[in-house]
């Protein structure tokens, strides 16, 4: 089995160009950024969720606070993976009762990341609202599960995945197609 | 590349990577301890078998807690309900419960060696939570992590322990952890419950017999529990004990600064341990509880998650 690059989806300048209107839309929507809070799901959300707040910080001159949940313990397939995988902890610094939550992450696929990212967050309190915003929506859901603020849609096969670099982790900066070619 | 735990039977055996990866995964169950609901979904379906050969009130309580926050279910087995009362064997016992298919078996004994015993004979996860004097592991993680919480590393400290070595899981626990991670260790109490032997146990190990001495330059004290059945006249009097090795705060002063107090619990006030040193700034005994509940969170999640072990064929059950 090999990785191939099909196609790229997003440049950095496009990454950059999204997470603004992105973060325009988020606080139209809103009516303001009053109860607004971001939470980023581990790993590439909490970059995109840190950037969309700087954004807004940059054109409403207002501070929405950022968390950051880790899904290990509210996944649905332990039981099949082996070994368990490492835990992290979550960083969300505020309450979240009768927050108005934006759940942030990079790619939207089967829907059960984002499930569980419900399940941590009602542990913590009781949210207001609960939306959600992702770079890209890869489409092929398990869950009934749609996304409020969407960058970009891409039609894909199961096979294909979509990568989102960024330059926090990654290095490099890019969202890129790739397939599993036999 | 970390080697993947099957069993958690103590701590000499542990590499010190292991020992941080334990310690690093407690840190987000810690964090969950003041979640306003604390119950989570991670090990639904799976049984963790609380197997208390020995009396316990502390550990076992912490153990069921921490499965139940973790969505597992328990089964209890006490020493005074047990068939071991009855003249069965351990291994009758443990192979019993083995045929109800537990996920993992938390095991307390009074005979040293007693769950590698088991661990040998059966297809689960065994976690030692105390055998007879040998070791009692998850004591000394949660000591490791109280300690590594306060002075933000474990590497370089001086460590005291103060009262019956001799007879101590946990303080064997705990100068086979800290050792490995370089902490120098002072053993002082009567010479009875300090033999020679217990220098050999890690490198760093000497033994002190005047309490000033072994407190000065210290940066943690573990004060352990006297068994009030060990004190008699003529070997050694409860008042001698008091007036030669209790924990006092006037004695606290002659060591760093800051240095921390552990005891393990049950404490006995106004025998090893004074009141006011007990409930004084440097007592950690509040958090060591806490911290026990993160540690046996973390260590079931790994050890009893993950996926299902096929179960025999039919006909092949032992």
């Amino acid at each position: 089995m090999r990785v191939v690059e099909k196609r790229q989806l997003l440049s950095a300048e496009e990454i950059s160009r999204t997470l603004q209107r992105l973060a325009h839309e988020i606080v139209e929507k809103s009516g303001g950024t009053k109860d607004l809070a971001l939470v980023g799901v581990r790993r590439r959300g909490v970059p995109l969720s840190e950037r969309l707040a700087k954004t807004v910080k940059d054109f409403s001159g207002v501070d929405i606070p950022v968390g950051t949940i880790d899904i290990t313990l509210y996944r649905d397939d332990l039981s099949t993976v082996g070994p368990q995988p490492v835990v992290h902890s979550n960083e969300i610094n505020f309450s979240v009762d009768n927050r108005d939550l934006v759940i942030v992450d990079d790619v939207l696929y089967t829907g059960r990341t984002i499930r569980a990212a419900m399940n941590g967050l009602f542990d913590l309190g009781r949210p207001k609202r609960i939306r959600l915003c992702v770079l890209i929506d890869r489409g092929h859901r398990e869950l009934p599960i749609e996304a409020s603020f969407i960058g970009n849609s891409v039609q894909t096969s199961d096979t294909e995945i979509v990568e989102v670099h960024l330059k926090e982790i990654d290095g490099d900066e890019r969202v890129v197609l790739v397939d599993r070619v036999p | 590349m970390l080697q993947r735990l099957e069993h958690l039977l103590g701590i000499e055996d542990l590499t010190r990577e292991q020992i941080s990866f334990i310690l690093d995964q407690a840190k987000p169950f810690q964090e969950f301890q003041r979640h306003p609901l604390k119950k989570l979904a991670t090990l639904r379906g799976k049984t963790v078998a609380l197997a208390f050969f020995e009396n316990s009130t502390r550990t076992r309580i912490s153990f069921a807690t921490a499965a139940a926050r973790l969505g597992a279910d328990t089964m209890n087995l006490q020493a005074e309900a047990s068939s071991l009362k009855k003249g069965e064997s351990l291994l009758d016992t443990v192979r019993t419960l083995e045929a109800m298919r537990p996920d993992g078996i938390v095991i307390r004994h009074s005979s040293s060696g007693a769950p590698e015993f088991v661990a040998d004979r059966l297809g689960v996860p065994i976690v030692n939570a105390g055998d007879g004097t040998h070791e009692h592991p998850t004591q000394a993680l949660l000591d490791a992590l109280t300690i590594r919480d306060r002075k933000g590393h474990l590497e370089g400290s001086n460590l005291t322990i103060l009262g019956d070595v001799l007879h101590s899981r946990v303080a064997r626990s705990n100068i086979h952890l800290l050792s490995k991670f370089g902490v120098r260790t002072t053993l002082c109490g009567p010479a009875m419950w300090v033999p020679r032997e217990l220098e050999t146990l890690a490198p760093n190990v000497r033994r002190v017999t005047r309490i000033e001495e072994a407190l000065e330059g210290a940066d943690v004290i573990i004060a352990l529990r006297v068994q009030t059945e060990r004190l008699h006249e003529p070997a050694l009097a409860a008042e001698e004990y008091i007036l030669r090795y209790q924990l006092t705060p006037r004695r606290l002063q002659l060591a760093r600064p800051g240095a921390l107090v552990l005891h393990p619990g049950p404490m006995i006030r106004g025998l090893e341990i004074d009141d006011a040193v007990a409930d004084g700034p440097q007592s950690c005994v509040l958090e060591q509880v806490t911290n026990g509940l993160a540690i046996r969170m973390a260590l079931l999640y790994h050890l009893v998650g993950g996926a299902a072990v096929e179960p025999p064929p039919p006909g092949k059950t032992p």
